[in-house]
């Protein structure tokens, strides 16, 4: 084994921080490296060092790259040596083809005229490699995000990559779409390709990783050799946090009472395609004190199903019935489902969520501002109470409630939104994927806000794409597949394997 | 923090002031660029430029704009653009010398039903942007073509005019002096009592509302400018009132559009800074699908924001018109880029979500000193809007420059 990459002794320091701190790496040729560490550990800082998007001077350290040095002085500068980085955020064009996105900046071309023919043929050959079967013309907007990452892989194939970096690739990814993805990093590895992986994900991580290098707070803590060792999620999780986290889920005594809400026959339509039905007779009941889960895959409706019983915020022709605490209530707009003490945390915290540009405090606030005025007034104090109140109470990681919200970690964003709809005083929350994008840490302390809404009489219900997670939590878990309910079980039956069981036997 | 914060600012205030100035440009910035421009045109045009009658002029002729800015703040803040508001300013002008001239309305009649044209106008084409979804961009260009058509036939080519004295008090006339005696006092040939009493009135007021939020912030332990820059700022805005008014007194006295002007700049401000209804249109520009999942009515707030500059678009009309005593075809061209250009000079952002009322009006008084001090100097008009355009990139640099460091 040869060595690919060695970064040695790298520091990067931003006004007041020192994101990395003497951080040594080292890739061999032809592995699978992984690279994790809780959010803001450090990993996408150096990532970006490597790839030059940090320039060769502004960081301090030497990188050796395919045995000489490497002064990368942009991304241009490293995709020549092929180094490739693939981001979180797709850099996609959606309105272009796939042909047209793969060979983006490195067109098929002579004299500035593409040639389509030998654009086609490469995509088809490139396509092929990774496993993708639709046709080069098909727009990029119009294919699922699993696929989405799958043509970002080609355009890296495209321009000869030697070194292909990840930053959590399957994180918005289903299941099988991420096996997918990482047979897919299995197979590329075969062919010569070395990669790094960042990813949240430890049970993927040892699937594939053969060693894995752990950073915490801007320095690098271990690696770990998947050759010579056993790589555990234990280990990985101490190097990563500091400490022994026995529990990944906290201890919860459930004290569940009454029904609480209680959905039945609800019916919703396709937005554009109004003769395609997305929601079919789902019927549901959440009790008081009751954590209930929906699991399914990507697609199954279940951001469709709670969007739309939160104010009709997805879909058209609504039908069905929603009581809550016995009696009808009426869910029609979002006005009147906040009325009918009902909250909803969205998928998306960035788009949907928070309005990233203002502070703290006024996002606390949003959605019940009469809560801190008077005859449409503003009491500016009263408003600061409260969102340091919330501050306190939900461990918002902030010097001031006048911090912007953008400037906030994702595990802090997020208890923002829960703060927002807490001071709506809800009896029903339901948080679309609540842990997404966030560090095991965070997740711990979001797990515990949860637990404290059940034991306040609350009733939660948890859409999540992590298995795990649900079964963690959950006291009762609906299964959703093609818009339809099709299974519940309670928490002590279920089990991975019987969800998945649910799902394809339907 | 806190504690070194303060003991600077206490010890060495000089520095204190200064940092805490580079901390806050963005918000600054903008006063500290009309104030270099007034001393700039103050000094290059000899002291014509703060004479009374020049100062009350500069009222007169800006007094349109601000009140649109206003409107227009609200409108960019929401995350949309109204590039109609010139040719409403030329139909309602129009239709009000229509009215009073042809058709031989009384002004207290014509007042009200152009202001409800106003309304009518920007409800039109709220409708379309808020309900409809069409880009206000396209909405408020047809409203540009179609409401300069109208007032082309309204006045059938024609100027029409003048207006009856009352009507062109709107503009023109002056508050009456209440405290006749006080010149003598003074012992001066000339002077307007009420337009000092009023001056001194409000600067104390606005030094006493700082002090009251002050120790309010204090008592909830908000940190907030250090105090030497506290009173420093007062000083300078305090003092800026008081010596306007004054100024004013030894001409004419109040002009009744300064009036206006005035309380509608606190009454815009109070909406914007401290009412749900300000927040939440702050919180559509913001992120217009968080606003709606977080219940607000964002189509309704967004209708209401064009209605609103609909009426104020109106009431420019109907100065604007009074000030000119007559009404002409070309009345209102291209005041809407000047009012845009304000709300930008004065650090709104294109995207929406950000932006204040004293920006704007500061932003308007930018622009508008450029226009005067420059005309004084018999600056050719080619040469003024090549400078207002820089000026008006400049700031926007200025702003994406503070923003990104």
């Amino acid at each position: 084994m040869t060595t690919l990459l060695e970064m040695q002794g790298i520091t990067k320091t931003f006004p007041g921080v020192k994101a990395l701190d003497n951080v040594t790496l080292r890739v061999e040729e032809g592995e699978i490296h992984a690279l994790v560490g809780e959010n803001g550990a450090g990993k996408s800082t150096l990532m970006k060092v490597l790839s030059g998007v940090y320039p060769h001077g502004s960081y301090d350290g030497v990188i050796h790259y395919a045995g000489t040095e490497a002064r990368f002085r942009s991304i241009t500068d490293s995709e020549a040596k092929g180094v490739i980085i693939i981001h979180q955020e797709l850099a996609l064009v959606p309105l272009l083809s796939i042909a047209e996105n793969l060979f983006l900046g490195n067109e098929r071309a002579s004299n500035g005229v593409i040639n389509w023919r030998e654009t086609f043929a490469r995509t088809e050959e490139l396509l092929a490699k990774v496993g993708l079967h639709d046709a080069p013309s098909t727009l990029v907007g119009k294919i699922g995000v699993g696929k989405q990452q799958l043509v970002e892989i080609a355009k890296a194939l495209a321009k000869d990559v030697r070194l292909l970096i990840l930053d959590e690739p399957t994180a918005a990814l289903q299941e099988n779409d991420s096996q997918k993805l990482l047979d897919l990093l299995l197979e590329l590895k075969a062919q010569g390709v070395t990669s790094i992986i960042i990813s949240h994900k430890l049970n993927e991580v040892r699937r594939v990783a053969d060693r894995v290098t752990v950073i915490r707070d801007g320095a690098t803590v271990s690696t770990i050799d998947a050759r010579t060792e056993e790589i555990s999620e234990e280990r990985i999780i101490r190097d990563m946090v500091g400490r022994d986290m026995a529990h990944r889920y906290p201890e919860r005594t459930p004290n569940i009472g009454p029904v609480l809400m209680e959905v039945s026959d609800w019916c919703v339509w396709h937005p554009e395609q109004t003769d395609r039905q997305m929601i079919k007779n789902a019927a549901f009941t959440v009790r008081k004190g009751e954590i209930v889960g929906i699991a399914g895959l990507m697609g199954a409706g279940r951001t469709e199903l709670a969007m739309s019983l939160f104010g009709k915020s997805y879909g058209t022709n609504h039908s069905g019935q929603v009581t809550i605490d016995g009696t009808h209530a009426d869910t029609s707009t979002v006005p009147r489902a906040i009325q009918s003490g009902l909250a909803y945390v969205t998928e998306d915290r960035k788009e949907l969520g928070l309005i990233l540009e203002e502070p703290i405090v006024r996002n606390i606030t949003l959605a019940n501002l009469p809560g801190v005025s008077a005859s449409g007034v503003l009491n500016a104090n009263e408003e600061q109470q409260v969102a340091e109140r919330y501050r306190d109470a939900m461990n918002i990681r902030t010097p001031s409630v006048f911090q912007k919200v953008v400037n906030l970690s994702g595990g802090n964003q997020q208890k923002v939104v829960l703060s927002k709809w807490l001071f709506t005083d809800p009896q029903v929350l339901i948080l679309d994927e609540p842990t997404r994008g966030i560090d095991v840490g965070a997740k711990f302390e979001i797990y515990s806000i949860m637990n404290d809404l059940a034991a306040q009489g609350r009733g939660v219900v948890m859409i999540s794409s992590e298995m795990p997670e649900l079964l963690g939590m959950c006291d009762r878990i609906y299964v959703m597949t093609e818009g339809r309910i099709v299974g519940e079980l309670t928490g002590a039956e279920a089990s991975q394997e019987r969800i998945m069981e649910m799902i394809l036997r339907h | 923090m806190t504690t070194t914060d303060s003991t600077t600012a206490a010890t060495r205030p000089q520095t204190g002031i200064l940092a805490y100035l580079g901390g806050h440009l963005r918000d600054y910035g903008m006063l500290l660029a009309l104030i270099a421009i007034m001393v700039f045109f103050q000094i290059m045009t000899d002291g014509t430029l703060l004479k009374p009658v020049n100062i009350t002029n500069l009222f007169l002729q800006n007094s349109y704009i601000i009140i649109m800015a206003l409107g227009m703040l609200l409108v960019i803040v929401a995350g949309h653009i109204d590039l109609s508001v010139g040719s409403v300013v030329g139909f309602v002008g129009a239709l009000a010398a229509v009215m009073m001239v042809d058709w031989d309305w009384p002004v207290l009649v014509t007042i009200p039903a152009c202001l409800l044209v106003g309304i009518l106008i920007g409800a039109a084409q709220g409708y379309w942007v808020a309900y409809w979804k069409i880009p206000s961009f396209i909405v408020t260009l047809a409203g540009m073509l179609v409401f300069r058509g109208l007032s082309l036939w309204l006045l059938e080519g024609q100027s029409v005019g003048p207006f009856p004295k009352s009507f062109q008090s709107l503009s023109t006339g002056f508050i009456p002096d209440i405290f006749p005696f006080t010149a003598g006092l003074f012992g001066l040939e000339r002077m307007n009592g009420l337009a000092v009493v009023a001056g001194v009135v409000i600067a104390a007021v606005i030094v006493w509302m700082g002090l009251r939020s002050r120790t309010q912030n204090a008592r909830y332990g908000i940190e907030g400018e250090p105090f030497g820059f506290f009173v420093a700022r007062n000083i300078i805005v305090g003092g800026a009132i008081i010596f306007v008014a004054y100024k004013l007194s030894t001409f004419r006295g109040l002009p009744n559009v300064l009036i206006t002007m005035g309380i509608l700049i606190g009454v815009y401000a109070f909406l914007t800074e401290n009412t749900t209804l300000g927040r939440r249109i702050y919180a559509i520009g913001g992120n217009l699908k968080a606003a709606k999942l977080s219940g607000i009515k964002t189509e309704w707030l967004t209708f209401l924001t064009f209605v609103n500059m609909g009426l104020l678009a109106g009431l420019a009309g109907l100065i604007f018109a009074a000030r000119l005593n007559t009404a002409t075809p070309k009345g209102g061209v291209s005041f809407e880029l000047d009012v845009i250009a304000a709300v930008f000079i004065g650090g709104a952002s294109m995207s929406g979500g950000v932006g204040k009322i004293v920006g704007a009006v500061i932003g308007a008084f930018i622009m508008g000193v450029m226009n005067n001090g420059m005309s004084i100097l018999g600056i050719g008009i080619d040469y003024q809007q090549v400078i207002k355009g820089l000026v008006l990139l400049a700031a926007v640099i200025f702003d994406v420059y503070n923003k990104s460091k």
